[in-house]
């Protein structure tokens, strides 16, 4: 519907990184046996990646797979594209005991870019952020000040960053507040 | 007097002069400064009053362990009390003031108080305000609270912004002097990540003041080149202006960063707290020099003996032109020494050692330094500063042998290692008797996780005197340190330093030895809550034997400094009056922080518009834009009404009530909780998640069900759509939407871990719209698309189709007794849904309403509210909800609670509806009363009142309530008194108000 809209319709705001609102991303989550050879096949088929491994996602473009929980998935997909590959996907595992059900719109997609995108993550979730240590390919389920969120690299100087919808206008408050020029840290 | 000296101060930048306030006085210091250091050189030696006695006080110390030189600082949204002097750089507009005085600082009232000392001994509060009991409370506490306390309470919200940093080291050093420099060099060296806080502007401690020399050369010049190797090491994050706060369990450490204390108000924020977890932490925060106890050591001018040499050689600062050294120990006469370089005067070094000391003495006297041994300071002359001190034996009861003329004193009653931080997490201590302090105990240190140690203590903290043993200490810890993380270190030499030999210290708790009553109660332990050697005395005397109640009995340390000066002379004092061994006694709990941090700090980033997250839906804008009063419901905020231009809440609610009833209204019901449960046993967990039956109701139906605890109580309520064969959408209450989730995820997860099911909460996926009233079928076939008509989806039903070209789930339910269609739309097309019932609403008067409303409607028809009907102790039956408890069952969670005694009590209060006789609004919460009286002389209840309302479509208040035998009672009246003193009588009635027969639902 061309009336879908993102909860803070892609605000965005220039700190010493910058952060934005992403619009909308279709979202889908898994929950299964993510042993089983069944699901793995049916992400692969339909989502196109494999099942990434404990804390980490596989990414490709807009589409891809994070690992949630040990038996749960949140799968990524262009918006307009949720509800056709959670018909695919159900239907991939007819039979087999899974849970697959769109969530797009209860989330709430960030960008944070800069060369100090980890410093920002780092002074609001318990996580070691340092270069060594969250690698691309790394997925972590944690929070953010107090509201749950999840997270991963695009690449060196790019962070994805997933949260409720509901609290979209509190998260872009904290990360405008935590990637305010003078709050530097530089120590990761 | 006090004053700059002309030349000297390697901190100073003397180019660079900075004005300052000092109670409301121009001042003017140096860049480089400390409040102190600059207060000092303007020669204010006076600084503050004490906080029981109002006696005057002085700078004593040049750092943290400052207990006088508290102050004021700041105004407004910047103002912060209870600042150390000695903590605190001045910058350009600095203001300060001191603190526990009126009306000023020279001319203080309170004073009284010190001529009324004999009267105010160890424990003069707990014997004094006794009796009567009841004065405690109106009068004693109220006069002593105002009293009480040092600095003034900040009134403005603070204008600063805080933050927090994680960070993950393999070693956290705290102290950037030699020791944690060279702990540093080592771990880094090693190749481990390395975190190095020190808590001054400066690198390398008191090495440079004491004059060391490291690998031949100044100890500065050993300290840029290790500072600079530091920094060349991408592993090691050095870091100034940042204590090391404390040490907790697993590793966790907080580090304490002042990013702006020392500048003008900045946008930057003013304090930084990390949060460290670490695998191992060096302790390298050096040690701390005791006073000596004699009368008249707490007048201004009295300084601890390394201190004024810090000022001097950090700031170019002397405390005074005739300066006399008293001491028990070697170190006090580098002082002496600095002092006579400096071209002042130092008319004596009393030393109590009969002996006195080693090759500093004989340094001092070849300076041509009077030097006496075996005596002792009788006591101090002078009341604002320092004018003499009057010499005696120290052996003796303080029999004058001459007075000496001096401005200040400085004292050195031996140094005690800084312990606190190995201490936080329970390393303990072994007492020596050779330098008189307790050390770390290495063989017991704070245990980790996996039962070794993970605090190492190195340098003077552990208890080494000297820079050559302070280095090769720190060698030798730190690589220990190394193996224990499995590297390996790369050097095991320690740089060279001079280790000088020393004459050894003695124990000297009270000069003179045999002082008597008169002068010991003139001897200061603790100057910041006034308790002096008499008071410890006492309360050993009185029968408090533990360090831990004679802390408590007398406030030693007690006090914002935490006895950092007054601990270890207070409990030798009172080992000594207990006739037993310092090790016996023990000390005090160290408990973080070390040093008080700001409470800014703690809260880091949750402040003002981000103080907590507010959840709002995807229609909470459509809200602020339209007049809705704001209510909190969990983390969300939700309407309570919907207020049109000038108009009343009340009126809105009244307003919103009837437009529902007449016509046509709509809510926002996104908030509601939406939890999916899928699986072949899906219907057997929901059959025991809920008292009814779920796994029978059919693919298309809804079934309104209760959740109970284990305990049987209600704890949710919501109703429950079939989705397909095997999934169930369960709705749960606004609060409970992740607490139901997470509530039934335990049960999945720890007692039915092999039944197949799974659950998703996707309460944000939808936002949801009760469209409401007798014109709500209308407006929905007027956006058109799915039929709704009766026949096709009946009471209880939902189905799945467009409405208005929105992808909906459409469900006839109705928490308002009318008409009513819940529709769940996906959250991104929830503004547009609700734009176009809105437009398509107009000629039905279309009306937003509120939770009020939605309570009201509900209370008209009985229907009870999780929170309101229930409060953790409501069972189903209590509401007359027996016809939700399925008998077709053989368990659910609470239904062998229900069982018991207490839950099958036929005295149990029940639901029943309520009618004021006189038509008010009786008061929410309100008891009825019943006959007689109970054991404690109140009135009996009988019954108390959960909701309450005033009903705009019945006209009159009604109410539901909890009433002993209410089911029986109908048409008894009751008795509610009110607050004001008056009552309220209400009969009993059937809760249903409106539309007894539900016509309206039905259509």
């Amino acid at each position: 519907m061309s009336n879908a809209v993102s909860a803070l319709q892609g605000v965005s705001h220039a700190g010493y990184i910058d952060v934005e609102e992403m619009g909308l991303r279709g979202m889908v989550t898994l929950r299964g046996d993510l042993t089983s050879a069944n699901v793995k096949i049916a992400v692969k088929t339909v989502f196109g990646v494999s099942v990434p491994d404990v804390t980490k996602c596989a990414l490709q473009g807009e589409t891809g797979a994070a690992w949630m929980s040990p038996d749960e998935l949140l799968l990524l997909c262009p918006h307009e594209r949720a509800e056709e590959l959670v018909a695919s996907l159900s239907e991939a595992l007819a039979g087999e005991h899974a849970l697959v059900v769109n969530v797009s719109d209860a989330r709430a997609v960030f960008q944070l870019r800069g060369a100090a995108v980890r410093e920002v993550i780092a002074k609001l979730a318990p996580v070691d952020m340092s270069p060594n240590a969250f690698l691309l390919g790394h997925f972590r389920r944690s929070r953010i000040a107090q509201t749950p969120a999840a997270f991963f690299l695009r690449d060196e100087t790019t962070i994805e960053l997933i949260c409720f919808r509901s609290v979209a206008g509190y998260m872009f408050d904290v990360l405008k507040r935590a990637s305010s020029r003078g709050s530097e840290v530089n120590a990761l | 007097m006090s004053s700059r000296l002309s030349s000297g101060g390697r901190l100073l930048d003397r180019s660079t002069s900075v004005a300052f306030e000092f109670n409301g006085r121009k001042l003017k210091g140096y860049a480089g400064d400390t409040l102190a250091s600059a207060l000092l050189g303007n020669d204010q030696m006076l600084v503050g009053r004490s906080f029981k006695y109002h006696r005057p006080r002085g700078i004593v110390a040049a750092g943290p362990e400052e207990p006088n030189a508290l102050m004021n600082l700041g105004k407004g949204g910047h103002f912060e009390p209870n600042a150390r002097a000695t903590t605190t750089e001045i910058f350009p507009g600095l203001t300060a003031q001191s603190q526990n005085h009126w009306p000023s600082l020279e001319m203080d009232v309170g004073v009284l108080n010190n001529y009324a000392s004999r009267f105010m001994p160890a424990g003069f509060y707990y014997k004094t305000f006794i009796h009567p009991r009841a004065a405690w409370k109106h009068l004693f506490e109220p006069f002593i609270r105002k009293a009480a306390g040092l600095g003034k309470a900040p009134k403005d919200r603070d204008a600063d912004t805080y933050e927090h940093f994680y960070s993950f080291v393999d070693v956290l050093v705290v102290g950037g002097g030699i020791a944690g420099l060279q702990a540093a060099k080592n771990a880094g060296e090693a190749g481990l990540k390395v975190l190095l806080l020190e808590q001054t502007p400066h690198w390398g401690g008191r090495a440079p003041v004491d004059g060391a020399i490291i690998d031949g050369q100044p100890a500065e010049i050993w300290i840029s080149s290790t500072v600079q190797a530091l920094e060349n090491m991408p592993n090691v994050t050095l870091r100034t202006r940042t204590m090391g706060a404390g040490v907790y369990d697993h590793g966790y450490a907080l580090g304490y960063e002042r990013l702006t204390d020392h500048l003008a108000p900045s946008t930057a924020p003013r304090h930084r707290l990390w949060r460290i977890r670490t695998k191992q932490i060096i302790t390298a925060t050096g040690a701390l020099e005791r006073p000596l106890s004699f009368a008249g050591n707490d007048i201004p001018g009295v300084m601890l003996a390394a201190s004024v040499r810090d000022y001097i050689v950090n700031h170019g600062v002397s405390a005074g032109d005739r300066t006399v050294i008293v001491t028990n120990n070697d170190d006090a006469y580098r002082t002496a020494l600095v002092l006579k370089d400096a071209g002042l005067d130092v008319p004596m070094v009393i030393d109590a050692r009969p002996d006195g000391g080693g090759p500093l003495m004989d340094a001092c006297k070849e300076k041509g330094i009077r030097v006496e041994t075996g005596k002792a300071i009788a006591k101090v002359k002078g009341g604002k500063r320092v004018q003499g001190i009057v010499l005696c034996s120290q052996a003796g009861a303080g029999g004058m042998l001459e007075e000496v003329a001096c401005d200040a004193v400085a004292m050195s009653g031996g140094w005690s290692p800084v312990v606190h931080l190995w201490s936080h997490c329970g390393g303990k201590l072994n007492w020596d008797d050779k330098t008189a302090c307790f050390r770390p105990d290495h063989t017991r240190p704070p245990l980790g996780a996996t039962g070794e140690g993970f605090v190492t203590v190195a340098g003077s903290a552990d208890g080494e005197q000297s820079s050559g043993d302070c280095l090769s200490n720190a060698v030798m810890r730190t690589n220990d340190v190394i193996e224990a993380l499995g590297a390996s270190p790369q050097s095991t030499t320690a740089p060279q330093a001079d280790t000088e030999p020393m004459a050894a210290m003695a124990a000297v708790w009270k000069m003179p030895q045999g002082a008597g009553y008169e002068l010991r109660s003139k001897m200061w332990l603790d100057y910041q809550n006034d308790v002096k050697v008499s008071d410890v005395q006492l309360a050993a005397q009185e029968g408090f034997e533990s360090v831990e109640h004679t802390k408590r009995y007398t406030t030693l340390g007690m006090a914002t400094d935490q006895g950092k000066l007054s601990n270890i002379n207070g409990l030798a004092i009172l080992a000594d009056s207990l006739n037993a061994d310092i090790p016996q006694v023990g000390t005090t709990t160290f408990r973080p922080p070390y040093h008080p941090i700001s409470l800014g700090a703690i809260a880091g980033e949750a402040s003002r518009e981000i103080f907590q997250p507010i959840d709002k839906t995807p229609l909470h804008e459509w809200g602020e834009a339209n007049g809705a009063y704001w209510e909190p419901v969990g983390h969300w905020r939700r309407a309570y009404c919907y207020q049109k231009p000038g108009e009343s809440i009340e009126d809105a609610v009244n307003r919103e009530v009837k437009a529902v009833r007449d016509s046509l209204g709509l809510l926002d019901a996104s908030t509601l909780g939406k939890i999916i449960v899928k699986g072949p046993d899906a219907g057997k967990f929901l059959d025991m998640m809920y008292t009814n039956l779920m796994s029978t109701l059919k693919p298309g139906k809804c079934r309104y069900g209760l959740m109970c605890t284990e305990n049987g109580f209600l704890t949710d309520d919501g109703v429950v759509a079939r989705i397909d064969d095997d999934t169930w959408l369960c709705h749960t209450t606004t609060g409970g939407a992740s607490r139901i989730h997470g509530h039934m995820e335990e049960w999945l997860q720890t007692e039915w871990w092999d039944w197949k099911v799974y659950t998703a909460n996707v309460t944000e996926q939808f936002a949801q719209v009760a469209v409401v009233g007798p014109n709500a079928r209308k407006v929905l076939e007027k956006l058109g698309g799915m039929d709704v008509s009766k026949d096709a989806l009946g009471f209880m039903e939902w189905k799945e189709g467009k409405i208005g070209g929105f992808d909906a789930r459409v469900f006839r339910i109705s928490f308002s007794g009318e008409l009513s269609y819940e529709i769940a739309v996906p959250a991104s097309q929830g503004r547009a849904f609700w734009d176009a019932l809105w437009d398509a609403g107009q000629e039905f008067n279309v009306t937003p309403y509120g939770t009020e409303c939605l309570h009201v409607l509900r209370a008209e028809k009985g229907f009870i509210m999780i929170g309101d009907e229930t409060d953790g102790t409501v069972i189903p039956q209590d509401l007359g909800l027996n016809w939700a408890l399925s008998k077709k069952k053989e368990d659910y969670l609470g239904k062998r609670a229900q069982q018991r005694d207490h839950m099958t009590d036929p005295n149990r209060w029940k639901l029943v509806g309520l009618e004021s006789i006189d038509g008010s609004v009786i008061p929410d919460g309100a008891y009825a009363v019943g006959t007689g009286l109970n054991e404690n002389g109140q009135r009996n209840t009988e019954g108390r009142i959960t909701s309450t309302y005033y009903s705009a479509n019945l006209n009159k208040g009604i109410a539901m309530g909890l009433i002993l035998n209410g089911p029986d009672r109908m048409g008894d009246v009751i008795t509610f008194p009110k607050i004001d003193g008056s009552e309220v009588k209400a009969k009993i009635v059937d809760p249903v108000f409106y539309d007894k027969d539900g016509e309206k639902q039905n259509v």
